[in-house]
């Protein structure tokens, strides 16, 4: 299927990527060729196919309930765009 | 010194010929002379790494070291290191310092070895040629106009280059192997599961493998016995008795070592699309492993061709997810001026990413939107168990397969960078492997003569599932009847 520039600025939203009008030009051009490459697949019939997501059959562990981390707050806080008594800042959301 | 094999340096070091801290600054010395060329390093720390060294030193002296104890191996800035700048290639984690330590790092810090330094690569992995990484291109020491590959590039260099005694790759969809064939040395990428992803910043989490990039099989064999094991914090780590990966080697001598191995030929891996040279001396390479004893079968991987339309709708739709974290919150880039909440986000983003980062993430959150789930990744997921089904049925009809690593040789920088579709086919032998989660290696085959300059080619071996040892077997008893392997590139 085709995109267009309407689709392009849905997606960037969806992604939360800001995109120009000028750039939304030159991702679609892109986008399309990739997604044309892509289209390859559906000449192939699945019907019946069981889908792989994991080499192994291997199922997902459990651990313990145990308490296992400790507080390292202020080192990861220390990397933060923004903190102020513990707590990383963000805009305003709630009026 | 800087084209001994890991044993032989690991010899110099225990019979206190050169300490830990001679052969560490030796190599820092290299790469001030060299890097600033051929940028294969992003972070250096010269104090952090000596120290490194001087305890490693202290441990030899004290009797209790191990074969990679005060060697130094350069870091992909994948890997997440206590300390260390740790930013994926991109500007997203340009002011990032690793908080904690990649179970890869804590692996080699328990091993004794030294982290040489951080090195470049393609931003957040995504990319061939290493021309997405924010921090500028690397050159390929074999030819500097011309690109390393990658994503692995920066690595790939700096063993090329011999700027580091070894180095660590990861492999999404050919970034260790790739580049292996590209800069003329040795790659691996192991069966998936069987290295730790903890603290490997995500691309791809069902495809990513990390694994060793050096100069011989042997030296890798070494690298494999310190990275492998499980690791609980990864979901997806595999629980295997430990192996040692070297214990086939000493056999790899002799007139026909390699007596009875049945070599699948895919006729897949020689059809359009290949490089006439890079054909002959793959095929080179082939008549010479017969010599050792090989067999050939012709098999057939009919599914190859569908791996690029499936990897890229699988890669992408796992990495717009993986990547949604680099919001600007807890770290990361925040963008300097914004409105609300959403604007930061948007414009932290937007700033923060590349180019191809941003492609990926939006065919990513394209694929997995409301209504397209079953035409793209559901479809994707079966038609790549079509592609494991393949390889499980050649492996009924032979040992390993061969074939090239890469379409062509080493390309000039630039000259894809603007074609996403073209750059993507550079990994149409690669991809595959990821995609069934099956262990692949690329080792020096030979040279081919472009315009002018011998460049690098490799062949690709690819082993069944936790066939690694088997695979470092077969590319060990090549290794001691050629000498590509040996081979470095003038001007260093």
């Amino acid at each position: 299927m085709s995109l267009s520039i309407s689709d392009i600025k849905r997606i960037a939203t969806l992604a939360r990527i800001e995109v120009s009008d000028s750039e939304a030009e030159v991702t679609l051009h892109k986008l399309s060729g990739i997604l044309g490459l892509i289209e390859e697949m559906q000449a192939v019939d699945t019907t019946g196919i069981v889908p792989m997501s994991h080499s192994q059959d291997v199922t997902q562990r459990l651990r313990p309930d145990l308490v296992t981390k400790t507080d390292q707050r202020a080192l990861f806080q220390s990397i933060a765009p923004a903190v102020e008594d513990g707590l990383y800042l963000v805009p305003k959301v709630i009026e | 010194m800087i084209n001994n094999s890991l044993k032989q340096l690991g010899a110099m070091l225990a019979s206190k010929q050169i300490s830990s801290v001679e052969m560490t600054t030796e190599f820092l010395d290299r790469i001030d002379q060299h890097n600033p060329d051929i940028n294969a390093y992003i972070a250096l720390d010269r104090e952090r790494t000596l120290a490194q060294a001087a305890a490693a030193d202290a441990r030899i002296a004290a009797g209790t070291a191990e074969p990679l104890t005060g060697i130094p191996i350069a870091q992909k800035d994948i890997f997440v290191a206590k300390g260390w700048q740790t930013t994926c290639g991109s500007r997203m984690l340009e002011s990032f310092i690793g908080p904690y330590d990649a179970g890869v790092i804590e692996r080699f810090d328990a091993a004794g070895a030294v982290n040489l330094g951080k090195t470049n690569m393609d931003e957040f992995a995504m990319g061939s040629s290493n021309e997405t990484s924010y921090f500028g291109c690397v050159k390929n020491p074999w030819d500097r106009s011309r690109v390393p590959g990658g994503s692995s590039g920066g690595s790939a260099a700096a063993v090329a280059a011999r700027l580091c005694a070894a180095a660590t790759g990861t492999d999404t969809g050919g970034s260790i192997r790739q580049p292996a064939s590209l800069c003329g040395f040795s790659g691996l990428k192991p069966t998936y599961g069987l290295v730790s992803r903890y603290g490997m910043i995500a691309f791809a989490s069902s495809l990513d493998q990390a694994g060793p990039m050096a100069k011989s099989c042997e030296d890798m064999a070494l690298m494999m016995n310190v990275m492998t094991g499980f690791d609980a914090r990864d979901s997806t780590s595999l629980q295997r008795d430990k192996e040692d990966y070297t214990r086939g080697l000493p056999a790899m001598t002799g007139d026909k070592p390699l007596a009875g191995l049945r070599v699948g030929l895919p006729r897949e891996f020689f059809a359009d699309g290949l490089n006439a040279q890079v054909g002959s001396v793959v095929q080179a390479a082939i008549d010479e492993y017969c010599k050792l004893g090989a067999e050939i079968v012709s098999i057939s991987l009919p599914n190859t061709r569908l791996s690029i339309p499936v990897y890229y709708v699988l890669a992408p739709a796992e990495a717009s997810s993986n990547l949604s974290r680099y919001d600007g919150v807890r770290y990361g880039h925040r963008a300097p001026e914004y409105t609300d909440l959403m604007d930061m986000y948007c414009k932290s983003r937007a700033q923060g990413f590349g180019a191809e980062v941003k492609r990926r993430i939006l065919i990513g959150t394209y694929v997995l939107s409301a209504g397209y789930y079953d035409a793209y990744y559901l479809k994707a997921q079966q038609i790549r168990r079509l592609i494991a089904d393949d390889f499980a049925a050649a492996f009924t009809q032979c040992d390993v397969i061969m074939g090239p690593t890469a379409p062509g040789t080493a390309f000039r920088s630039g000259e894809k960078a603007d074609d996403p579709v073209a750059m993507y086919l550079e990994d149409l032998y690669t991809i595959a492997v990821n995609l069934a989660g099956l262990p692949g290696m690329s080792i020096p085959a030979g040279f081919a003569e472009v315009e002018g300059k011998a460049l690098p080619v490799g062949l690709q071996v690819i082993g069944n599932y936790f066939d690694e040892a088997r695979m470092l077997d077969i590319g060990h008893a090549y290794q001691q009847v050629t000498d590509w392997h040996t081979r470095m590139p003038e001007g260093v």
